[in-house]
């Protein structure tokens, strides 16, 4: 079968080998560029958000390119994420794409629903049990290689001397993941990838500003959808870290991890309510963030979200409690740059401004 | 021989351009009609001002802010660049140091920016949309018949503002046509519309921020006399409306000069005389990756200035 997927980030590489070895054909989902977006505006309804209007776009581009059956992830609680599948099945029916949108329900929500589909993705690529295993593993384990090149990507930019060069070099690091097909392949490419890394040029004495970025799933795992707000800050000398990578639930050294769970740091503001999608988890991330010694949080918000819409209102009293000052940034089809470009200067500036008085005072308390 | 710092601020609508003193004096003021481009109106303001500016002011630093803020720094030669939000912040409270609020309304944006003993602790601006910004006001007026500079003198003089809905610009329009075709008289609706711009300002930008005062209110829009009344009603206090509203982000960013000049020790500021010269971008698609970023090329005469737009920076180039 051919098989594709919605794009977001770099994991469509995992991805990508994940189809392959499971026996079928990958049609690889290009990045949303402003041809998704036009497809995906002109069919998906009007008052539907950005995430739902890519993914739209991208369910038709590799359509074009031949797609049966596309693999993405369902949902349960009050975000109407959790139904998009439904909707973007009957918009492929009504344009005659003949592609079928087969969706993970959480397995909490539906264990048997989720092992039904499991199962048929696996005997469609005619692999047993103990090989569909075996290449889930290795998938795992190249996803858990994307995020931790990414990572270090984030961490070293601010420091780099030559704009790009870090950029370059994760680009470099993911093209050698891309190549690795069993797990020592994954790991040499892996630690060369993050040796390329470290060797960028840099200048440590630099005391970059750390901001974390939390939010809707889609807005911060896509890079094409937040306008590249990671390099974009990175380049501006602020290094970032973000709420949400595909492997943080299982890392102990993120900040957002299950050790620290954020629904319950969140309750304090929340209670017992559940405002949906990332909402609550903005709330709680926003103090974790401040907890670590951050400078900032920057928030991305698909516009017209409503769990976002929520923990916005709620972040007023989490930046006031905690110290910690928040932007949030609403995304919808505008690619211009430049709007988003000023917000996080002056972002930046409001930040850098604060770390002074910040140090001011605390020398004037060791004079006293 | 008194020394002047340039500020220039591009955005949307108008191009403003001012020189200040040592003493944040505003020694000249420029306010053109960016009309959409942007490198031909800066040079005119450019040459107008320097018309303008008496022969004792030399100028020892230029600083850029607005939307073409990077742009516009090429043109003209700047010894820095900064965002309007920064510049903003950075003329009110040199004005007034104990400013703690700004409300800031522009052509296509509208903003409010927090201070507490002069430093700025939050802001935010509209994002997607521009309901009740100056663009909107404009075509409301000309809608109406009424000159923009007279269309708050009509608000002040209603008796029953109506009630008109102002969430979106769009349902807004459609909501004055619906109250003007029953009857109701212009002054009342546009008395309405301002209230509808206060409330949607308030709900909008300004949603979960402390308002205290003393309250700024500036940028083009705060000529209308007709929002002024309404945010003082809303707010229920008196908004300061400086003297130099209109060009309060060039004044921020001619502040900014002074600061970066004397601690780069020079100006890199071109002069005054830069309408001969030819400026022009020329733009091509690099083919190197799958990205195919858009990379623009920017010309003085026929000498390359900067090359930008590429993400990886491969062709990054500036000549300065």
């Amino acid at each position: 079968m051919k098989i594709s997927f919605p794009h977001m980030g770099y994991s469509y590489l995992a991805l990508k080998w994940l189809v392959e070895n499971m026996g079928h054909e990958c049609i690889v989902p290009p990045e949303p560029s402003s041809h998704t977006l036009d497809l995906g505006v002109r069919h998906a309804p009007e008052f539907a958000c950005i995430p739902f209007k890519i993914l739209m776009g991208t369910y038709l581009e590799v359509a074009e390119k031949g797609a049966e059956v596309i693999l993405t992830s369902g949902g349960m609680g009050p975000c109407r994420a959790g139904l998009y599948w439904v909707m973007h099945q009957y918009l492929l029916d009504e344009l005659h794409t003949g592609v079928k949108v087969v969706a993970f329900e959480p397995p909490l929500c539906d264990l048997k629903d989720f092992f039904k589909k499991l199962r048929w993705v696996r005997r469609t690529g005619g692999l047993s049990v103990k090989e569909f295993v075996q290449v889930l593993r290795i998938t795992w384990e190249k996803i858990k290689a994307i995020d931790e090149v990414e990572m270090l990507s984030h961490e070293i930019r601010p420091y780099e001397t030559n704009r790009g060069e870090t950029t370059r070099g994760l680009w470099q690091a993911l093209e050698m993941l891309d190549a690795a097909n069993n797990e020592a392949e994954i790991e040499d490419a892996m630690q060369e990838g993050l040796k390329l890394l470290r060797d960028v040029s840099q200048d440590r004495s630099r005391n970059p500003l750390k901001i974390g970025i939390i939010g809707e799933i889609y807005v911060v795992l896509e890079p094409a959808a937040n306008h590249y707000i990671q390099i974009m800050l990175g380049e501006m000398g602020v290094q970032t870290d973000r709420s949400i990578y595909l492997t943080s639930y299982t890392r102990k050294n993120t900040i957002v991890n299950l050790e620290g769970d954020v629904f319950e740091i969140a309750k304090p503001y929340l209670g017992e309510a559940p405002i949906g999608g990332h909402g609550a988890n903005s709330i709680g991330e926003t103090i974790l963030y401040a907890r670590h010694g951050f400078d900032g949080v920057v928030q991305l918000a698909p516009f017209a979200c409503i769990p976002e819409i929520v923990a916005k209102s709620i972040i007023p009293a989490v930046s006031k409690d905690y110290g910690i000052p928040v932007l949030t940034l609403f995304i919808d089809e505008q690619t211009g740059k430049a709007g988003v470009q000023t917000r996080l200067e002056a972002f930046v500036d409001l930040l850098e401004k604060r770390r002074e008085v910040k140090a001011k005072r605390g020398i004037e308390r060791l004079v006293i | 021989m008194i020394k002047g710092y340039l500020g220039v601020d591009v955005g949307s609508v108008s191009t403003n351009l001012v020189v200040i003193d040592d003493q944040n004096q505003l020694l000249v003021e420029q306010y053109l009609r960016t009309n959409g481009k942007p490198i031909q109106t800066v040079q005119e303001g450019l040459h107008a001002i320097g018309q303008d500016l008496p022969a004792d002011v030399q100028i020892a630093g230029a600083a850029t802010t607005g939307s073409a803020r990077y742009l516009t720094s090429l043109i003209i030669g700047a010894d820095i660049v900064k965002n309007e939000i920064t510049a903003h912040a950075i003329a009110s409270s040199a004005l007034a140091e104990d400013v703690k609020t700004i409300i800031e309304i522009g052509g296509q944006d509208s903003k409010i920016i927090i201070l507490r003993e002069g430093v700025v602790t939050d802001f935010a601006m509209n994002t997607v949309c521009a309901a009740g910004t100056g663009s909107f006001l404009d075509q409301q007026a000309s809608r109406l018949l009424i000159s923009i500079e007279d269309f708050g003198s009509y608000a002040l003089k209603a008796k029953n503002p109506v009630r008109i809905a102002g969430r979106c610009a769009v349902f807004a329009e459609s909501d004055m046509v619906h109250k003007q075709q029953l009857g109701y008289n212009t002054e009342d609706i546009i008395a309405g519309l301002c209230e509808a711009l206060v409330r949607n300002y308030m709900n909008n930008v300004g949603k979960g921020k402390e308002i205290l005062a003393p309250v700024m209110f500036q940028g083009g829009v705060a000529a209308n006399e007709g929002l002024v009344r309404a945010f003082n009603r809303y707010l229920g206090q008196e908004v300061i409306v400086p003297r130099h509203y209109g060009v309060m982000g060039a004044i921020g960013a001619a502040i900014l000069a002074r600061g970066a000049s004397r601690k780069k020790g020079g100006t890199s500021f071109k002069g005054f005389n830069i309408q001969e010269i030819h400026f022009k971008t020329r733009s091509f698609e690099c083919k190197g990756c799958s990205n195919a970023c858009e990379v623009v090329q920017f010309y003085e005469n026929s000498e390359l200035l900067a090359r930008w737009g590429d993400r990886c920076g491969k062709w990054e180039l500036h000549v300065m």
